[in-house]
């Protein structure tokens, strides 16, 4: 197993004994980061749940809203700082992500979580890394990256292949200085430009096209819409990258987070549980059949 | 009368017919609910027994794609019959479960940096109905084998399923064996049945004018040792085993389970997927009536306002439209694809997912499908092409 | 659209009948429990099943129970859609058409002259039409009569800005939710449920006869699979294909389906298969 999982339970919010009870956690701040995507950072309302509550880079929540429902969110920010706070950069899309619009500080969500396998920042040191999102797919990403930049030295040259539809679309943009400062070279391109749009304009995989890699020691961490990934693993393994070492971060319907449900099935695999991060040596059969 | 002290687990005695009433007050003294096969609308289905009475007698099934019938026999007989479109999974996994309601309680905000007005908090409770303690009485084998395929589901040692465990840790099952399979039955292809091995607490074999009857675990034998009963000769003894012996020659469907998770996942191409989609009404009958289907889905209902809301676990299927339903498109979105995601789940991935095939053969899914499609005859057919 | 008060000011809701039976403005009325909620949450402005005080619109929610049946009617729904933001269809009659859609298969002037002495007084449309053939609709709720329930969701949808959480499932999840035993498979009774949305809480084989359909087709509905193997099992003649012609038979999903039905009916050797049990 090339992902790393937090080993037990006991980290998580929520309650053992019982079904789908989350935990509460206060709305401590609210940051628009671009048109209908929000950034919310939440503290647990129960000491003891905020203690003990804890993540790695790719794993999610499942975020309540009462009278609402549940809606999988990952966790977008650094392991090792925000306070403590759980931060979740939300695309306010469907019911459950629309309601969140209505938050406001000071209203209390329901948590349940972390679920999920995490990106393997073990596994990849010493190598370059090439983080290929579009989107959406960026926060997911930016626990690992910022842990990457934490322990900088330990990892080689570092790539964010970063796209979204408009200049407007894109995530973060205050940070990407400080990323590059960091020594992560920040590569964003749209689909269309505006008047105020100076870089490239075209697809996350077209990236590849601009710069070397090393296929042996080079992983490709990647997240974002399904027909963006499939052509940077197709990229990405035109230039020899082994599929093991190319890992996807996959949305699917997921509803308990525990493995249970059902919904998020693809093949031998539930998404939530076995996932959402993969190596793609083993997901390879099933991600390529149509429908599946 | 045989003497107490002689009795252990895995001791098979002869017990007449009217000593299982008492058998079944002595359960229901001891804080269980007894349930077990009723006559109701024509059919057979799972429901508290309270008495010897209550139980069906004199009945065999008759089973075909499609069909299910009982026919009177007017023997004084119970359990010749096969079980009916319901299966036990109802007492473990109910249909429908509450789990928590939660009101809101507002309080005005007056912290500075916010906008001034009401903030939302919720006041949580859990559901604390208490949980029933069943008693299955009737329990075949494919039944039993469901339950352990559920087991694995629901009770993982990296997480387990609390309502599904509190209702199965008080569990008490009263086994039978089949004696008169039908033309959907294939527990012997699957290896599950007729016979019942172990799991059981008692486990009957159905003789005219008795029940041969052996102890499965210590408190199933603490039950049988208050009754009256006998050593059973070898006469009943070597007719019993006769019987459950003919039993398993009466299979009316095979499955051939030889290389199974291969042939199906390594074929998700087949044109037997599009052959097959074209009958399928994707009604979801096959997967509710399946004894080891899991899937399920959650839901809020609230009040007009949104004030009180209340969370419910409803059985779910993945042949419901929306079931992969994710922002911006359905996974599976056509008849095709979830009939082929049912089936490669249930041959094929189960298997590595949880160490067992998801099919016990107990050929629910043949008779109550309304179109009568057999995953028996859909296997072949694949296997058939693939040969080809 | 948002129905969330913003202002203090609750919704306006206007509630009017067209062709039918009013069984559908019955069925809200009939939520007692809720009324009281639903009083205050909203403010009922027109309802004259209700009550006859009438307040002007334009109105927050429109909700119009009854089909299209007159010349009069087919002016009538416009000026309503006029008046009313978001428009919901309540009801099969509403949603397509209803039982009176049946003239639409034969000669409404031939129905006329059986049931009226003076036909030449009636003016009326020669077919029975829906709400969404007439205006653009935001919601349709199917059922004869609709299932307070849903009705209930569609306004607290409203009202939470959410979208109304109407079962996405055919009758069989709530046949087999509720334990009851298929008609289909242990009395050889034909059912629609397989093919029909599901939100009715599946009162029909309850009571141990098939479902005719009156919630309308299901998003997934396989029709034409259904009357392959349905329509062979038909204990009189055309027993599948006059349960599709119904409450729900104007439904396009329905009018195929029928005919299909009828057409096997006339000739069984075009149905698929024979299999050995259909």
């Amino acid at each position: 197993m090339t992902t790393t999982l937090i080993d037990t339970a006991s980290h998580q919010a929520g309650f053992e004994n019982k079904l789908l009870m989350p935990a509460w956690a206060e709305v401590v701040k609210i940051t628009p980061e671009a048109e209908g995507v929000t950034t919310f950072a939440l503290r647990f309302t129960d000491p003891e749940v905020q203690k003990r509550y804890r993540w790695e880079p790719g794993q999610f929540n499942m975020l309540y809203v009462p009278g609402y429902g549940e809606a999988a969110i990952s966790m977008s920010s650094d392991v090792s700082s925000s306070n403590g706070l759980v931060i979740h950069t939300i695309r306010q899309a469907a019911s459950v992500t629309k309601a969140t619009n209505r938050l406001r500080p000071g209203d209390v969500v329901g948590l349940r979580g972390p679920f999920g396998s995490s990106w393997p920042l073990e596994a990849i040191r010493g190598m370059d890394v090439v983080i290929a999102c579009g989107g959406i797919g960026l926060p997911p990403l930016r626990g690992a990256l910022y842990a990457i930049m934490r322990e900088r030295e330990k990892y080689g040259k570092v790539t964010l292949l970063y796209g979204a539809r408009t200049p407007k679309d894109l995530m973060y943009p205050d940070e990407y200085e400080t990323w590059n400062k960091a020594g992560i070279e920040v590569q964003a391109t749209v689909d269309r430009g505006d008047e105020t749009w100076t870089g490239r304009v075209g697809v996350v995989p077209m990236l590849f096209y601009h710069f070397r890699v090393d296929p042996h020691k080079t992983a490709v961490l990647t997240c974002g819409p399904e027909i963006m990934m499939r052509f940077v693993i197709y990229e990405a393994l035109a230039r020899r990258i082994p599929a093991s070492q190319i890992y996807v971060s996959l949305e699917r319907n997921m509803r308990c987070g525990q493995g249970f449900c059902g919904h998020c099935q693809m093949g031998p695999y539930f998404i939530c549980k076995d996932g959402p991060v993969f190596p793609f040596n083993r997901l390879g059969p099933f991600f390529n059949v149509e429908e599946y | 009368m045989m003497n107490e002290k002689n009795l252990t687990i895995g001791s098979t005695v002869a017990l007449p017919k009217a000593e299982l009433d008492h058998l079944l007050a002595d359960l229901r003294s001891n804080g269980y609910q007894t349930v077990g096969p009723r006559l109701q609308d024509e059919c057979i289905v799972y429901k508290e027994i309270e008495s010897l009475q209550d139980l069906p007698r004199g009945l065999l099934s008759e089973q075909k794609p499609a069909s299910y019938r009982l026919i009177q026999t007017g023997q004084d007989r119970y359990f010749d019959f096969i079980p009916a479109g319901q299966s036990w999974k109802q007492f473990l996994f109910p249909p429908r479960q509450h789990l928590f309601s939660a009101q809101k309680n507002s309080s005005e905000v007056h912290a500075e940096g916010h906008t001034a007005g009401r903030n939302t908090k919720w006041q949580i409770k859990a559901d604390d109905a208490p949980t029933p303690r069943y008693a299955l009485v009737g329990v075949r084998a494919c039944e039993l084998a469901a339950i352990a395929v559920q087991d694995r589901v629901f009770m993982r040692s990296d997480f387990t399923d609390p309502i599904y465990r509190a209702r199965r840790e008080g569990l008490f099952i009263l086994a039978v064996n089949c004696l008169h399979p039908n033309a959907t039955c294939f527990c012997v292809s699957m290896g599950t049945g007729p016979r019942h091995k172990a799991g059981f607490d008692l486990c009957l074999t159905e003789m005219d004018d008795l029940f041969l009857v052996e102890a499965g675990s210590e408190l199933g034998l603490s039950l049988l040792a208050r009754r009256t009963y006998e050593l059973p000769s070898a006469f009943v003894q070597t007719a019993a085993n006769r019987a459950t012996e003919l039993a398993a020659g009466k299979m009316g469907r095979s499955l051939d389970t030889s290389d199974l998770p291969g042939v199906l996942t390594g074929h998700l191409d087949a044109e037997r997927w599009n052959q097959v989609a074209k009958r399928c009404l994707s009604c979801a009958n096959c997967t509710q009536v399946c004894p080891t289907c899991f899937c399920w889905e959650a839901f809020d209902k609230t009040d007009v306002l949104g004030n009180k809301t209340s969370r419910e676990r409803v059985w779910d299927s993945c042949f419901n439209p929306n079931f992969s339903y994710v922002f911006g498109g359905n996974t599976r979105p056509n008849i095709r694809s979830r009939y082929r995601q049912w089936l490669t789940h249930k041959l094929g991935a189960w298997k590595g997912q949880f160490d067992v095939l998801g099919c016990v053969g107990c050929g629910r899914c043949i008779t109550w499908c309304p179109v009568g499609i057999d995953l028996t005859e859909e296997v072949a057919a694949i296997r058939q092409e693939v040969k080809a | 659209m948002t129905l969330t008060p913003k202002t203090q000011q609750k919704p306006k809701v206007a509630v009017y009948k067209f062709s039918s039976c009013d069984g559908c403005q019955l069925s809200l009325l009939n939520l007692e429990d809720e009324l009281l909620d639903l009083a205050a949450a909203v403010d009922i402005s027109y309802f004259l099943e209700a009550t006859r005080t009438v307040k002007p619109g334009p109105y927050d929610v429109g909700i119009v129970e009854g089909s299209i049946t007159t010349p009069h009617e087919a002016e009538r729904i416009k000026e309503v859609r006029q008046q009313c933001k978001f428009l919901i269809a309540l009801g099969t009659c509403a949603t397509a058409g209803g039982i009176q859609a049946l003239r639409n298969f034969a000669s409404a002037g031939e129905y006329a002259k059986t049931v009226y002495a003076h036909p030449e007084y009636l003016e009326y449309l020669e077919t029975s039409t829906s709400i969404p053939e007439n205006v653009p609709v935001d919601l349709v709720i199917w059922g004869c009569p609709v299932n307070k329930n849903m009705a209930l969701e569609a306004i607290a949808a409203l009202l939470q800005n959410r979208r109304p959480r109407f079962p996405p499932s055919p009758v069989c999840l709530e046949c087999k939710r509720n334990g009851t035993i298929c008609v289909v498979v242990s009395q050889g009774i034909p059912c629609l449920g397989p093919v029909v949305h599901g939100g009715c809480g599946a009162l029909c084989p309850a009571s141990g006869r098939g479902c005719y359909g009156c919630f309308g087709p299901s998003s997934v509905a396989n029709f034409n699979a259904l009357v392959q193997g349905m329509q062979p099992r038909d204990r009189y003649p055309n027993e599948t294909a006059t349960l599709l012609r119904s409450f729900s038979s104007a439904a396009p999903a329905f009018k195929t389906a029928a005919e299909l039905a009828y057409k096997l009916g006339a000739n069984p050797a075009s149905a698929h298969g024979g299999k050995e049990t259909l």
